[in-house]
């Protein structure tokens, strides 16, 4: 399959750098499964054995933001999380993706009162916005395969030479 | 003697002064009595050894917006005794808005009595830990008084930089 | 700390943990205190709950809980609706069991507005709310046994899961958050292929929750992660407030489903499951059992469930039947009158609780006879329950934090509403 069909011939293939990191990249995104609340419930079914995020090789959620490429945003962002959410994304080494997952995540959804943050794209950037209260889990692989889509169309000098971000050193809360 | 006639007999005889009145509606028996003898009520209706009401539900508070006295103060309260629940009801007024913590009574009471400091501004007198229960430290606010609109106050609340 | 100082919001929270008092004496040659923040983003505190810990060595010596990371404005949410556009919100609640928030709310609902749902309409809410109450069990039990390191039971339990997510989206077309309640009913007639899935499911259930049960239950380093972790005595328990299961851990016999009745539950013959160590493994145990006892619970309402109506004819509180409104005109009139206007309670102020998987979840509510609520409180029982933490842990060892708060299993979408 895939590369090995390629050994039986003369055992190389030729391409560019780019295609082969963007292609590896894109098949083993490293998800930072944000929960906050109710889509998170939804995004652990995910990884359930019924829905399966493994086939799209995105079993590996990581706890700490260092080791992910994705931060999925999954539950209501209040005022009092966006910094944290924030501080997270500011922690994950580039190149990173979001998607806001959820209605609250994107627009505030049903939640229009004063600690509700009305879109996290106030404070973060966006890939993917995902509809639905939660979104079904099938929906979410569907926003997997196209930020995959989007990573295959990257060129790998598109991250270089990017200013690194400014991280306050002492942080307390 | 009916439960509800003992608890509303026993409330008038020890605290003639404090107890205003009680009414029943849907089943549900509530009383109403000052605030100033509140934790010694409470003390009583939990430690009579016919009542027992050993467990606090919850703690809540009511903004009345116009009335005279703003808030009310509303304990429920439980007795595994009797399998029954009653409600207690106290007066705050606004301009003396405060009233004793029941936290040394049941600790339940203690996060309850935050979480209506954070909400309506009624400072409880006494509370080992009174802080803000939901909001922010720094929020200024009272969210769930009448007169602090749904959407809440613009630029109240901070977001990180872009 | 000169530079904790600066911001007075950090400073508070850390004085109340340098405040609180403890017992907890350490003789360790590693004699130096430490602060540990957990959370609000780790995977253990199921959510967002924030944990400030005070430590010698690896010792728990203090412990402040910090909520409020998800506090989404309920209560205010609730003082601007009418009381039918509040039935979706009470999804988002405890969302482990949606159906069981959403049975709280209309029951407290009817209550205020002095109505009664058809008989039908009652079973088909006792068996939602207990297969409601099992899907939360499943999860409390997965999350717990992950927490303290078997991901297998995990899996199996989100399996089990899963298919009683299938029957929802039968039932009522959404896998888990249904707004399945109407006022005076709920949405629709149970179907006939619901009805034979839940069947199935409960047919096939409890054999499946032995097989989960089979991999941890004499495992070794599970028992010993839980027992005798995070003890909490009888009285203990009550004076903390605690309701549902982890009350009935501690040795309490209580559950609103037997003291206060509500629906059909006298008719209904189950145990109450008791257990007196009040330790986390205590809590798995009831839990576990529990579970049980629901599908017993749901096999009995299978029998007996009568046929009838499902929706209450009361023109000015329930909402019309949609084929109804289509075609007729004193519906049409009826059923504008209440989207717009609401069900106008009379005036006067109700607590109606139940017992849901998490505790005892009431609704507070007072009317001033309009169509919304002039207050509603919502009495999450994780809240409460969450309360109890700072004691628990105290003298524990950081990783029996984790197991602790697995075993307490809150929720923090209703622990800060
Ligand atoms: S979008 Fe819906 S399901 Fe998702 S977090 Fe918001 S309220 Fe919950």
């Amino acid at each position: 399959m895939g590369l090995e069909a390629q050994l039986k011939s003369d055992g190389f293939i030729t391409s560019t750098i780019d295609a082969v990191i963007a292609w590896s990249r894109k098949n083993s995104v490293w998800p930072m499964p944000m929960g906050i609340s109710c889509c998170a419930i939804e995004m652990m079914a995910v990884a359930d054995p019924k829905y399966d995020i493994a086939r799209f090789g995105s079993e590996v959620m990581r706890f700490t933001p260092r080791q992910c490429d994705l931060m999925i945003v999954a539950g209501t962002v209040t005022y009092k999380m966006s910094h944290v959410v924030r501080k997270i994304y500011d922690q994950m080494p580039d190149p990173k993706w979001v998607i806001a997952m959820g209605a609250c995540t994107s627009t505030g959804g049903i939640y229009r009162t004063y600690s509700v943050v009305q879109g996290i794209d106030q404070f973060l950037p966006v890939d993917i916005y995902l509809a639905g209260c939660p979104p079904r889990p099938d929906n979410l692989l569907h926003a997997l395969i196209q930020i995959q889509k989007k990573i295959g169309k990257t060129k790998a000098r598109d991250f270089q030479n990017k200013p690194l971000p400014e991280l306050p050193v002492i942080q307390n809360n | 003697m009916e439960l509800q006639e003992l608890i509303i007999q026993k409330l008038q005889k020890n605290f003639p002064d404090s107890f205003i009145s009680s009414n029943v509606y849907m089943g549900d028996l509530s009383v109403k009595v000052d605030k100033k003898e509140i934790v010694k009520i409470c003390t009583l209706l939990k430690e009579d050894s016919e009542l027992l009401f050993i467990l606090c539900e919850d703690v809540t508070a009511i903004d009345w917006s116009k009335r005279n006295n703003r808030f009310t103060v509303v304990y429920h309260i439980f007795s595994f005794k009797h399998n029954f629940r009653l409600r207690i009801k106290a007066d705050v007024d606004e301009s003396d808005c405060a009233i004793d913590t029941v936290s040394s009574v049941w600790k339940t009471a203690n996060w309850e009595e935050r979480e209506v400091y954070d909400m309506f501004g009624i400072s409880f007198n006494n509370h080992p830990d009174l802080r803000r229960m939901y909001m922010p430290e720094d929020f200024e606010h009272y969210p769930l008084r009448k007169d602090f609109p749904l959407m809440g106050i613009p630029g109240s609340l901070s977001l990180p930089k872009k | 700390m000169e530079i904790l100082k600066e911001k007075d919001v950090n400073t508070k929270i850390l004085q109340a943990l340098m405040d609180a008092e403890s017992d907890v004496s350490v003789d360790d040659a590693l004699e130096n205190e430490m602060i540990l923040n957990m959370g609000p983003q780790h995977p253990a505190t199921h959510g967002v709950l924030r944990l400030l810990l005070r430590l010698d060595g690896e010792t728990i010596v203090a412990c402040v809980p910090e909520l409020g990371y998800l506090h989404r404005g309920y209560e205010k949410l609730a003082e601007n609706m009418t009381y039918y556009e509040f039935i979706p919100h009470t999804d988002r609640l405890d969302y482990l069991a949606p159906m069981s928030n959403n049975v709280a709310w209309v029951l407290a609902v009817e209550k205020l507005a002095g109505i009664e749902a058809p008989k039908r309409a009652q079973y088909i809410r006792m068996m939602v709310a207990e297969l409601s109450r099992i899907a939360s069990h499943l999860v409390a039990m997965g999350a717990l046994s992950m927490d303290v390191g078997a991901l297998t039971v995990f899996l199996w339990t989100l399996r089990e899961r899963e298919k009683i997510l299938d029957i929802w989206d039968v039932l009522c077309g959404a896998r888990f958050t249904n707004s399945y309640t109407r006022i005076g009913g709920v949405a629709n007639d149970i179907q006939p292929e619901a009805l034979a899935m839940i069947k199935d499911f409960i047919g096939q259930f409890e054999g499946s929750i032995d097989e989960c049960e089979r991999l941890v239950n004499s495992n070794k380093i599970f028992i010993e992660r839980l027992d005798g972790i995070g003890v909490a005595t009888k009285e203990q328990a009550i004076d903390f407030g605690f309701t549902g299961p982890n009350l009935r851990a501690c040795g309490v016999e209580f559950d609103l489903r037997r003291a206060t009745p509500y629906m059909f539950y006298n008719e209904m013959d189950f145990n109450i499951p008791v257990y007196t160590e009040g330790d986390s493994l205590a809590r798995y145990f009831v839990r576990a059992d529990e579970m049980r006892e629901s599908s017993k619970i749901i096999k009995q309402i299978l029998d007996k469930i009568p046929h009838g109506e499902i929706l209450l004819n009361q023109p000015k509180k329930v909402l019309p039947k949609k084929t109804d409104v289509y075609s007729k005109m004193e519906e049409l009139i009826n059923d504008f009158m209440i989207v717009n206007f609401g069900i106008n309670p009379p005036k006067g102020d109700i607590y109606s609780a139940i017992e849901n998987p998490k505790g005892e979840l009431g609704f507070y509510l007072v009317s001033e006879g309009e169509g919304i609520p002039w207050r509603c409180k919502i009495r999450s029982p994780s809240f409460v329950n969450l309360q109890s933490l700072p004691h628990l842990v105290k003298g524990h060892m950081i990783s029996d934090v984790v197991a602790i708060i697995g075993s307490l299993d809150p929720i923090m979408g209703e622990a800060d509403k």
